[in-house]
């Protein structure tokens, strides 16, 4: 299903395969317990939208591809009462937390009766963009003509992170070797940030117009967090001002947990063109299984393994740095975005130049737009965002986010992390 | 500051009674003469999982970087905001990283580069945990 090597030549299924249908469910911060907010109900709620967006009908749809992880870093507390109201509202598995802090492809059949005809399902792990990877190559390899993909994500009451194993007196043994030390998870994107700006003489203060950046996007994009319910622009004062978390990551550095999920509709290219929607066509996915040699990526190893990506990203999809109209690389933290950017040599940057780039126009305006979507940092903890906005806009439907300095032709989006993640390339025409 | 306590498994077991002892060792694969940490339970070079042991080291390193930590998920270490948490090369195999949280180096006053050396501290349920003092900056 991956594609992880170099050298594996154009994909196989370049163009034909494509994105119609968008579904997002309003996203809060955190579950009010009710059973139509919980995650089950979003991901239907997704779902749904996303069928009606492409405008098939459900029976239509014969794929099914899930991302059963839905934490945010907070968890059913073991001992806690099960929320019994919620489980008899929903046909339920024999999980019952089912719905709640996970979802199953089971699950969403059992309780979404329109789906009749779903012959294939699978799971992505983890985040969406594993699963596009998934979604796009079952498409391609013709295990289902008409697929749905989502991702959703639960938040609950408490600070995240502080329950479980780090709540308790003691840690298993191997365990110990790396979790008794405390950092949080920005941690390790912090101390790559701290080499990074020591190696190129940077400095934190560099980040503010690309969070400026990511905040004014995400307030023009309706689905997201901060432009639903905090509609504050995020300027430098404010940014630079922010209490550190695990210095140099502040705050805002961290992308904000919160309930949402999103959900696409992908069909072969020959079905895409009578659906509702004009078809982004997938050019290739990509996935980099790279580990670390030790306990954290070290910069030279995060420059290497986001340069290898680049090249599977463009050998796959036959086109250069050049062809890219704008990109969508991963975010959540803010502190790595500038190694998928320079990985890509995005507008020909350079490793230890994109902070740099951050100082000139990155607008949605400009002749060179980064992170249009805005990211998790625009929008709040989802890893989906920068897909729906390659769709949009690609489609030309991404409203007051619209680029308008570039034509949107190709572009780019995945995570998460600089080792270890899965990128789609998205075009408007298939060839 | 106190950090959580140590279990030890019979995977880890050979590391944590080392240290009790005031000895570092790291997991090595006799076939690729490869140290690995944290430990596997088969080399992540050869996959061979028979060739594992555990293999004395200087307890000399250099600090590769360093974080300070505002916002500390475990809750014992908390009442100890803000704190530095570094990370070690190990002498003779730089490839190899251990957290520190340097105690007697002043909070976000740490030398990048700066050498030091191991020592042994006890955690929360008396199993000793290596540590790292700087020696140089």
């Amino acid at each position: 299903m991956y594609r992880n090597a170099e050298g594996l030549g154009i994909w196989e299924h370049r163009g034909k395969v494509a994105a119609v249908g968008v579904g997002h469910a309003p996203t809060t911060r955190r579950w009010d317990g009710r059973p139509e907010t919980c995650v089950g109900a979003i991901s239907i709620q997704a779902l749904r939208q996303a069928i009606d967006d492409a405008g098939v009908a459900p029976e239509q749809i014969d794929g099914l591809v899930v991302v059963p992880d839905t934490t945010t870093g907070a968890f059913w507390e073991e001992g806690k009462p099960l929320p019994m109201d919620v489980i008899q509202s929903f046909q339920q598995t024999e999980d019952p937390l089912d719905g709640v802090a996970k979802i199953s492809t089971e699950w969403l059949l059992a309780n979404m009766p329109e789906l009749t005809n779903v012959q294939f399902t699978m799971y992505g792990p983890t985040c969406m963009s594993n699963a596009l990877n998934v979604t796009a190559q079952a498409v391609g390899d013709g295990l289902t003509h008409t697929c749905l993909v989502v991702k959703s994500w639960h938040n609950f009451e408490g600070r995240y992170y502080q329950g479980g194993a780090n709540a308790g007196e003691a840690l298993p043994g191997t365990a110990a070797m790396s979790q008794l030390w405390g950092g949080p998870a920005s941690y390790g994107t912090a101390l790559q940030f701290a080499e990074y700006c020591r190696k190129y003489g940077k400095s934190h203060e560099m980040m503010a117009p690309f969070m400026e950046n990511s905040r004014r996007n995400g307030l023009m994009f309706p689905e997201g967090y901060w432009a639903q319910h905090r509609p504050e622009e995020l300027g430098p004062e404010d940014y630079l001002a922010a209490r550190w978390i695990a210095k140099p990551a502040n705050l805002f550095d961290n992308d904000i947990p919160i309930m949402m999920s999103g959900a696409y509709l992908f069909s072969t290219a020959e079905r895409a063109a009578d659906m509702a929607q004009k078809p982004v066509y997938i050019l290739n996915h990509a996935s980099s299984n790279t580990r670390s040699r030790s306990l954290l990526p070290t910069l030279d190893e995060v420059e290497a393994d986001t340069a290898r990506t680049a090249r599977k990203i463009y050998e796959g999809a036959g086109i250069t740095a050049d062809d890219l109209s704008f990109e969508n690389m991963y975010d959540g933290f803010s502190l790595f975005h500038q190694f998928h950017l320079e990985g890509l040599g995005y507008r020909g940057i350079q490793f230890g130049e994109a902070l740099d780039f951050y100082q000139t126009d990155i607008s949605i305006e400009g002749p060179n737009p980064v992170s249009p979507s805005g990211g998790n940092i625009g929008s709040g903890r989802s890893r989906v965002w920068m897909h729906t906005d390659c769709i949009q806009q690609l489609q030309g439907r991404a409203s007051s986010r619209q680029v308008t300095g570039v034509k949107p032709e190709v572009a780019v989006s995945g995570g998460p992390m600089p080792l270890g993640g899965n990128f789609t390339v998205w075009s408007a025409s298939p060839d | 500051m106190t950090k959580q306590g140590v279990l030890p498994d019979s995977f880890s077991q050979p590391f944590w009674d080392a240290a009790n002892e005031e000895r570092l060792v790291i997991q090595n694969c006799r076939a690729c003469n490869r140290l690995q940490h944290p430990p596997a339970e088969a080399c992540r070079e050869c996959g061979a999982s028979d060739q594992l042991e555990w293999k004395p080291v200087s307890g000399r390193g250099t600090i590769y970087n360093y974080g300070v930590v505002h916002d500390c998920p475990v809750r014992l270490l908390q009442e100890s905001q803000p704190f530095n948490v570094s990370v070690i090369m190990l002498e003779g195999d730089p490839g190899i990283q251990m957290f520190s949280h340097l105690p007697g180096t002043p909070v976000d006053d740490v030398p990048p580069g700066g050498a030091v050396e191991v020592i042994f501290e006890p955690t929360a349920n008396g199993q000793l945990v290596p540590e790292w003092r700087v020696i140089a900056g």
